[in-house]
């Protein structure tokens, strides 16, 4: 038995069960442990009957103040910690810190190493949106695909094993390149993982994209238009499912993103069912830059020659990559000392999330899972 | 709209016979479709029993290293802990004595040595930063234990077993470390 308890949301005065005096509204709370929100993110629901009426995240469960403790680290170290933020993309997030410490130092990267590094982001690319969409499938109540996905995705992780010593978090890139060479088997077992995965994102179309089902939760859920999009801050496939180019990998070419050839997804629906096929169609392209890379993969070095201890000269830097969620910005003020003053980072999945209200207010309860799965959310990357 | 894959099929509306009402044949197909996967390569590794050979660079928990006459190499010079992102170890030095050259491989050594299992991110920057070839991270992962403070890894747990006292213990620590040929000496 729970005692009778009071929480003043909006000025009215709920009673125990959240029920709202007066105005047959009701708050609920879905997470911080709920399997739907992946992770700790707590979201306030008011509603009117099924309908959502009111939608506030309440973040912070996973803050471990990375920006705060990054100050004290020194510009190795700083790195690994990042790891942790995003951690289905470590590689993108270790990728974009060594780049903004690269522009500090003005340091030419390897072309072994651009390429390594090319390679490795978009098996993690991959890697993530498996993962997600075997969370997203089961989010709505399909179990399978979850199986099938890690089924793919664990081939990845091996190869990552082999090459950076760690399965999830790789800490793989280092400031001029990246920590050790390719393992001699990597490129044998990426042209296997790529034929076996061509084969499979049929599977995944059969199995839950054809599913009738599946579209008709999806399509017409969760609306967002391309302003709306534009004025959250909507980023990565989010974004472009609404229409709005923001492929960094385009915009702001770095490393030989430039030189490859792949196309930029967009959907212009800007629902749930257009986020889906972006990730969908993503990995397709994905899967043809490694194709154009791994047979062309430069000898020569794969760290640049560094100092032991870093320091950046006086200054800001600032640089944004495209992580598996959208653009992850790293900006670092330096004083010329050998830590930074002060590190922020722009994630995408905090943008992302706040145009989550937008998208369900005035929709049904079960459509929130179906358009909180498509914005792909990793908590700790939010709180940080 | 254009269909997702080519492997779309026009259902059949026709009414259903007789052998079809049944459903007899369609629960042997989808039972066959089990079947077939009984002798299908399976793609889990039943994992006590049976263990993925790991990779020379994979990052385990961390081993301190001797060198082929059983002498501990650290000379207790700081620089892991200094390199450390996690702040997880911590070190006292001690001078070597008479007699103990037997023991230590440097005049300088380390009387404790710890490693704080619950904080290290396995990150291997100590491996990097180490000049003497005296730590490794090792092929052994998941710990488990009862108590917090066993994870405050000292020497007795850090230590590989001596090469010449028990030279099949030091090779299973090493692992397939050994094989990393001319990372540094
Ligand atoms: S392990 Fe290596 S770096 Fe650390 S104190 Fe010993 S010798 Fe120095
Ligand atoms: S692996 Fe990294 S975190 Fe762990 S003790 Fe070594 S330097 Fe510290």
């Amino acid at each position: 038995m729970y005692t009778e308890t009071q929480i003043v949301h909006n000025n009215t005065k709920t009673t125990v069960d959240g029920a709202l005096d007066g105005t047959g509204e009701m708050v609920i709370n879905v997470g911080p442990q709920h399997p739907a929100t992946h992770g700790v993110l707590h979201l306030v629901i008011t509603l009117n009957g099924e309908t959502i009426k009111k939608l506030e995240p309440h973040l912070g469960y996973i803050h471990r103040s990375i920006e705060k403790m990054c100050e004290s680290l020194s510009y190795r170290q700083f790195i690994y910690v990042t790891s942790r933020m995003d951690y289905l993309s470590s590689h993108i997030n270790n990728h974009a810190c060594a780049l903004t410490v690269e522009k500090g130092l003005q340091l030419e990267i390897p072309p072994r190493a651009q390429v390594i590094r090319v390679l490795m982001d978009e098996l993690t690319r991959i890697a993530s949106h498996e993962l997600w969409w075997g969370a997203m499938a089961m989010d709505l109540g399909a179990f399978t695909p979850f199986f099938y996905a890690f089924r793919e995705r664990e081939t990845i992780t091996d190869i990552m094993e082999e090459t950076c010593g760690a399965r999830l978090t790789m800490n793989y890139m280092v400031p001029g390149g990246v920590m050790y060479d390719i393992h001699p088997n990597f490129q044998r077992r990426v042209k296997d993982f790529i034929t076996l995965f061509k084969s499979k994102i049929d599977e995944y179309n059969d199995l839950v994209t054809g599913n009738i089902i599946f579209q008709n939760r999806m399509k017409g859920v969760g609306k967002l238009s391309a302003e709306d999009a534009i004025s959250f801050g909507c980023t990565g496939p989010v974004a472009r499912g609404s229409g709005v180019k923001s492929d960094i990998r385009k915009l702001f070419p770095y490393e030989v993103y430039d030189k490859v050839e792949f196309d930029e997804i967009l959907e212009t629906e800007g629902d749930s069912f257009a986020r889906y096929m972006v990730r969908i169609r993503e990995m397709h392209q994905s899967v043809r830059i490694i194709e154009q890379l791994i047979d062309n993969i430069p000898e020569g070095d794969f760290q640049a020659k560094t100092k032991a201890v870093l320091k950046l000269p006086k200054g800001e830097f600032y640089t944004r990559v495209e992580t598996a969620r959208g653009e992850l910005g790293v900006y670092i003020v330096s004083e010329g000392g050998t830590t930074p003053y002060r590190i922020k980072f722009r994630s995408p999945g905090f943008s992302n999330l706040s145009a989550l209200e937008h998208m369900v207010v005035g929709s049904k309860l079960g459509d929130l899972m179906a358009t909180m799965g498509t914005l792909d959310l990793v908590i700790p990357d939010i709180d940080r | 709209m254009p269909t997702l894959t080519n492997r779309a099929k026009p259902v059949d509306r026709r009414p259903m016979t007789m052998m079809e009402k049944m459903y007899l044949p369609a629960i042997a197909k989808g039972m066959g479709i089990t079947l077939k996967h009984f002798f299908t390569k399976k793609v889990t590794v039943q994992y006590p029993e049976e263990k993925r050979p790991f990779s020379p660079v994979f990052r385990g928990l961390h081993i301190l290293n001797r060198d082929e006459e059983g002498r501990e190499n650290c000379t207790a010079c700081g620089l892991c802990a200094v390199a450390c992102p996690a702040e997880a170890i911590t070190m006292e030095a001690a001078e070597r004595k008479e007699g103990e050259e037997h023991l230590y491989r440097e005049e300088k050594y380390a009387a404790k040595y710890e490693i704080n299992m619950l904080r290290c991110i396995f990150c291997g920057l100590c491996e990097e930063a180490c000049p003497k070839d005296a730590i490794y991270l090792s092929e052994t992962f998941a710990p488990s234990n009862y108590k917090r403070e066993t994870f405050i890894y000292g020497k007795s747990d850090l230590l590989i077993p001596d090469p010449k006292k028990e030279p099949e213990l030091y090779q299973q620590a090493l692992g397939s470390r050994a094989k990393r040929e001319g990372k540094k000496g």
